[in-house]
């Protein structure tokens, strides 16, 4: 979303409130709070009109760690609150901060909905595939046969992916992070604020106690250019250490081909749209397991429900007689005594 | 064609009761609401109740399809809809079958014989014809084959399916009951000219019907019009008819204009509440944002949300509903916002009685939170004054930072009566806690000395950005605090918070008697009910009865102590299994009190009280 613009340059520190940040020592979550903080004097946005809404959990501490506007609420209900927020003030530049249990469990329903509205705001998703403030249960995103302290024989329940329930339920934007790429990060921050819509960015966030390590295969600094594909619209589907991996479509599937090999060319590479309506490629993208992809996949600019709303109500305002309560009150079927 | 049978009881003079029963497509609803606008012009005071199934369209003829309409009108002061009927008009046998026992004996009854057929009297399990076989004999019945007449009517009128010709029969009752109670045919006919406007074959085939109807009963001497009601003596005025629903929406319409603030409804269907949200939305020309939510929970969340950005924050459902929206009420108790819930109460728990009435919310309001969770709880006991409370509601959760349940019920959401229209230059003013300036060690919960309602630094306002939330807050800084002593601190402060309150609210009054043998307690949506019976017991003689009726029930009104000291016995009178008497037993302990309870998803009967009264004096 973009909104206001402003002369004064802010640095982070305008953003850095003085509560002593409580996350675990070595938490992706400091990373995310820093490229926010770091994001926001890019974004041309007044620091009064920022707000973060969070529910519950590690992630939703999030808001206390801001000096703009900020609500810490209950479980799983961001979605509704900031939504109240924005539609009660659409010049605001609005954040919910989620985990992977507070969205997509707790507050699943509202995760889908949210999305199928597109109303202007964004929401970030850590997602540590695992339950942190409650010590260590498995999530919706947990793997099948993970142990965690409520499933020590090993989980029995398939998880989401995040990024395919998005689409699912429409979203219009939706990028993929690693917790340990700030610099990325910040920037997906910045287009997310943008983008006129709701903003969906998935972060996967190493929970050090809990879970730790659970990305390291497509994180690690050895394997990550190699495991990862980071997608720029217009830009060819490339990837890897040497940049000769790259994306083909064959048949219904995404295949992974090297350049110059078989007499593959650069050429042949797909180009990524993120723009694109369809979403066919899209789903695709989320879906795919090697390489993992990272970076804007869907960035469609579509009509948002504060856009419908507002054409119907200056239609309707246009249109009526109705100025004042007393106009209704006192129109059609009154009667007088005397 | 027409029979009566020996006339018991020709007229009623100051009041009468007529209830319209039919098949839930017949059109009852339309037609009882005709008969109470027009009377309401003609200068009668009304009360009216609906009574429909939860079916949209149950099977045709089955006993359970059968809705109803029932309208009071009177020549004097009219509290409720009325407990017998004076006239029926049944449009089947299904319809005679469920509702012949409100029926006064001598009293009248219309029927249309042509849906007495043998397929609809099994229908209703009828073994024989109740008109064929002197079942009836105590009533008058006026058998009218309506359908056939209707289709009379209708010859050479264009453009009209059968369908259409059939529907329409409701409306030769109405011309009828106009015609006996001596009624113009004019309000009607200048609804169906605005209602059908782009069909004009409509217009004229209802208006044709109408007549039909009208000039049938009078060309029949045989009905007596002897029912000639004058117009009520009302205080002089604008006056309009109105739902209790409606009234709801229109006084927080009013109390956003009035605060200056936008309205921000955030609701999910479910009866009997939804109505607010219908009218709510059509008033998008007053900027409402009526927000229709994926669930209960959204619906309060996102209010919340706009409560915090600074707008006037509604909420609106029923029983199942607020429990749902209960964790989210606790927050805003907790953030301290102003948020108006309001709960449309109908007959539980659980999924219960959807379209019946039932006052068994309360202490769900009161209590249906986790922790230490105080609200202002008040009450609506009118149609008309759903109005009022709807303001009040608002202008209280302004005032004093805090979440503010309205009850009101499907009895009084559903029926309607007149209401005096409020200019909003009339309305009481409605302050609020906004701050915009910066001041040193500024926070966001500094209080307001004599409320200790805090202050409200919305979004968007420079220099006051703040963080709130649902963990324990620190009492002068408002950061997150779990220090012990603050903690019960904080917890105090928000229960003085709403009993402060007492000092913003009107007294306690009585009615009838001042002090005596008996006191009558009410809240809510019984007033019409007790009043009346309390009216009625004291006209027989029973001058040592007083009436005190509660809308504020947390906190309640200050002086409510001393009134229960001025009479000897004390009866409490709910719609629930004493939920109302439990907390005045807490709260005044040192006083007795009886109770008298009704659980049947219906309002309390005019006998059933006196009854009661008498058995105390």
């Amino acid at each position: 979303m973009e909104t206001t613009t402003t002369e004064k340059k802010y640095t982070f520190k305008d953003f850095t409130s003085d509560q002593e940040v409580r996350w675990c020592p070595g938490c992706d979550d400091y990373v995310i709070l820093r490229s926010m903080q770091k994001a926001l004097p890019e974004m041309g946005v007044k620091k009064e009109d920022v707000v973060f809404i969070s529910g519950i959990g590690c992630s939703s501490r999030f808001p206390y760690y801001m000096s703009t506007y900020g609500m810490h609420t209950i479980h799983g209900r961001a979605p509704g609150i900031a939504s109240g927020v924005k539609m009660a003030n659409p010049n605001l530049s609005v954040w919910i901060m989620t985990g992977d249990g507070d969205s997509m469990a707790i507050g699943g329903n509202h995760f889908i909905h949210l999305l199928r509205r597109n109303i202007d705001l964004n929401m970030v998703m850590f997602n540590n595939e695992i339950y942190g403030l409650t010590k260590g249960q498995f999530s919706p995103t947990s793997l099948i046969g993970q142990k965690t302290k409520s499933s020590p024989y090993g989980n029995t329940q398939p998880p989401f992916s995040p990024g395919e329930l998005a689409l699912g339920a429409n979203a219009r934007f939706f990028a993929r992070i690693t917790g340990n790429n700030p610099k990325d990060m910040a920037q997906i921050f910045i287009d997310a604020h943008k983008f006129k819509g709701t903003s969906l960015i998935e972060v996967l966030q190493n929970c050090v106690i809990f879970n730790d390590g659970c990305f390291d295969e497509v994180t690690d600094k050895e394997v990550k250019e190699d495991m990862q594909i980071f997608l720029e619209h217009g830009k060819p589907m490339i990837f890897g250490k040497n940049k000769d991996k790259g994306l083909v479509l064959n048949k219904l599937k995404l295949e992974v081909v090297t350049i110059g090999e078989n007499g593959v060319t650069q050429e042949d590479i797909l180009v990524h749209n993120a723009k694109e309506e369809d979403k066919t490629l899209h789903q695709m993208l989320v879906r795919l397991e090697y390489p993992l992809a990272t970076g804007i996949i869907r960035s469609f600019a579509d009509v948002t429900l504060e856009e419908r709303e507002d054409a119907l109500t200056a239609e309707v305002k246009a249109n009526s007689k109705f100025k004042k309560t007393d106009d209704l009150f006192f129109s059609g079927e009154t009667y007088e005594v005397k | 064609m027409i029979t009566t049978k020996t006339i018991l009881q020709p007229e009623v003079l100051e009041a009468v009761v007529v209830r319209f029963v039919g098949d839930s497509g017949d059109g009852m609803q339309l037609t009882g609401t005709q008969f109470t606008d027009t009377s309401a012009m003609f200068g009668n005071d009304i009360a009216t109740f609906p009574n429909y199934p939860s079916e949209i369209r149950a099977p045709q003829g089955s006993l359970y399809g059968v809705s109803g309409f029932q309208v009071h009108i009177g020549s004097v002061e009219v509290s409720t809809p009325g407990d017998n009927v004076d006239l029926l008009v049944a449009m089947n046998p299904a319809a005679l079958k469920t509702n012949l026992y409100a029926v006064k004996p001598g009293h009248t009854i219309i029927v249309d014989t042509d849906s007495f057929t043998k397929k609809n009297l099994d229908k209703a399990e009828y073994k024989t014809n109740p008109l064929e076989d002197g079942s009836l004999e105590n009533y008058r019945v006026i058998q009218v084959d309506m359908t056939t007449m209707t289709k009379e009517a209708l010859k050479g009128v264009e453009g009209l399916d059968n369908k259409a010709i059939t529907r329409s029969k409701n409306m030769f009752s109405l011309g009828m009951v106009y015609w006996m109670y001596d009624r113009s045919l004019e309000h009607t006919i200048d609804f169906f000219n605005k209602k059908f406007k782009t069909k004009p074959s409509l217009i004229e085939a209802n208006t044709k019907v109408l007549n039909a109807g009208y000039y049938f009963a009078e060309t029949l001497e045989l009905i007596p019009n002897a029912y000639s009601i004058s117009p009520a003596k009302m205080t002089p005025g604008t006056y309009r008819i109105i739902g209790g629903n409606t009234a709801t929406a229109w006084g927080l319409l009013a109390a956003s204009e009035k605060s200056g603030l936008e309205l921000f409804l955030g609701s999910y269907p479910i009866t009997p509440a939804t109505d607010i949200l219908h009218e709510l939305v059509k008033h998008k020309h007053f900027g409402v944002k009526a927000f229709q939510a994926e669930d209960e929970i959204a619906g309060v969340t996102s209010a919340i949300g706009a409560a915090f950005a600074g707008d006037l924050a509604i909420t609106t459902t029923s029983g199942p509903g607020l429990a749902l929206k209960g964790e989210a009420i606790g927050l805003a108790m907790m953030v301290e916002l102003p948020l108006v819930i309001i709960n449309v109460q109908r007959g539980g728990p659980s999924t219960g009685l959807p379209t019946k009435t039932e006052q068994s919310d309360l202490l769900q309001a009161m209590y249906g939170r986790n922790g230490e969770s105080p609200v202002i709880v008040i009450a609506a006991s009118t149609p008309a004054n759903c109005f009022n409370f709807a303001y009040e509601a608002a202008r209280l959760a302004l005032e004093h930072m805090t979440p503010v349940i309205l009850l009101t019920d499907g009895y009084i959401a559903n029926g309607s009566a007149p209401w005096k229209v409020r200019s909003i230059a009339d309305m009481p003013e409605i302050k609020n806690h906004k701050v915009t300036e910066v001041k040193e060690n500024w926070s966001p919960y500094d209080r307001d000395e004599k409320t200790l309602a805090r202050n409200w630094a919305v979004p968007g306002t420079p220099g006051l950005e703040h963080r709130i939330g649902g963990l324990e807050k620190d009492s002068v800084t408002g950061n997150i605090s779990y220090e012990p002593i603050n903690h019960e601190k904080m917890t105090h402060i928000r229960a003085e918070k709403v009993r402060l309150v007492e000092n913003n609210i009107p007294e306690l009054k009585t009615e009838f008697a001042d002090s005596g043998d008996l006191l009558v307690i009410g809240w809510g949506g019984t007033y019409g009910s007790l009043h009346s019976a309390v009216k009625q017991i004291s006209d027989e003689g029973y001058k040592n009865i007083g009436f005190a009726h509660f809308n504020y029930i947390n906190p309640m009104p200050k002086n409510t102590e001393e009134i229960l000291s001025k009479y000897k016995k004390i009866i409490v009178c709910e719609l629930n299994a004493g939920q109302f008497v439990s907390i005045l037993k807490t709260r005044f302990s040192k006083f007795e009190f009886s109770q008298h309870n009704k659980i049947q998803g219906l309002p309390f009967s005019n006998d059933e009280l006196i009854q009661q009264f008498k058995l105390l004096v």
